[in-house]
């Protein structure tokens, strides 16, 4: 499997198990007015162990690579463009639902969890769509 | 969702007419990943036409003779 294969499968993997650990911890606190919710450390927290997380695994998959051989080439880099192009669409949609929430004055519970719901379901199209092209060719 | 592209190859031929140059040998010097190699000759990756000229070039043969470009059929 090709170090970018790797890293994409890193990459999703890493953004669904933070989320999985932050509605761990935030699902146990809903019951009572959702505005006392304490979600904010819980979502800094995961997003910023998620980002951690993802740089430690770029660093490790990447000192797998045998010495001498090119870690990626214009093909990858396709690759790459074609996942981003993907992932965006699905950033753009969290930002949308949470300009309808501001707009209607919904609690920033809400707001920023649709935000951060909309990274996650971006970094999963992203490297699904990667893993895809990789198995069996870009698109178009 | 995708399948075979549109440009045939005779890599793999090409290759072992050069004595046996193995799927990495033609990825050093062409400036690729092995798996881009593989990718092309199984017919799921078509190389620019700059890296498509680099491979011919790689194996000693004229561009058409590495790379065949198959028209859609009509029907």
């Amino acid at each position: 499997m090709p170090f970018q294969e790797r890293n994409a499968w890193a990459y999703g993997l890493i953004a669904v198990a933070g989320y999985a650990v932050y509605l761990a911890l935030v699902l146990p606190r809903l019951g009572g007015p959702i505005s006392e919710v304490g979600y904010q450390l819980p979502l800094l927290a995961c997003v910023g162990g998620a980002v951690l997380a993802g740089i430690l695994a770029g660093i490790v998959l990447g000192a797998l690579v045998p010495k001498g051989v090119p870690r990626e080439d214009v093909r990858d880099r396709q690759i790459g463009r074609f996942g981003e192009r993907l992932g965006s669409g699905t950033v753009i949609l969290g930002a949308v639902v949470a300009l309808l929430l501001a707009l209607f004055a919904a609690d920033p519970f809400w707001i920023a969890n649709a935000i951060y719901l909309g990274f996650v379901l971006s970094a999963v199209v992203s490297a699904a769509a990667r893993i895809v092209a990789y198995r069996r060719g870009i698109p178009g | 969702m995708t399948g075979r592209t549109r440009v045939a190859n005779r890599l793999r031929a090409l290759r072992f007419a050069r004595g046996e140059m193995t799927q990495a040998e033609l990825a050093a010097r062409v400036g690729v990943t092995r798996q881009t190699v593989i990718a092309i000759e199984q017919g799921r990756y078509s190389p620019s036409l700059e890296m498509a000229f680099e491979i011919a070039a790689a194996l000693g043969v004229p561009l058409e003779e590495a790379f065949q470009y198959e028209p859609p059929s009509d029907s």
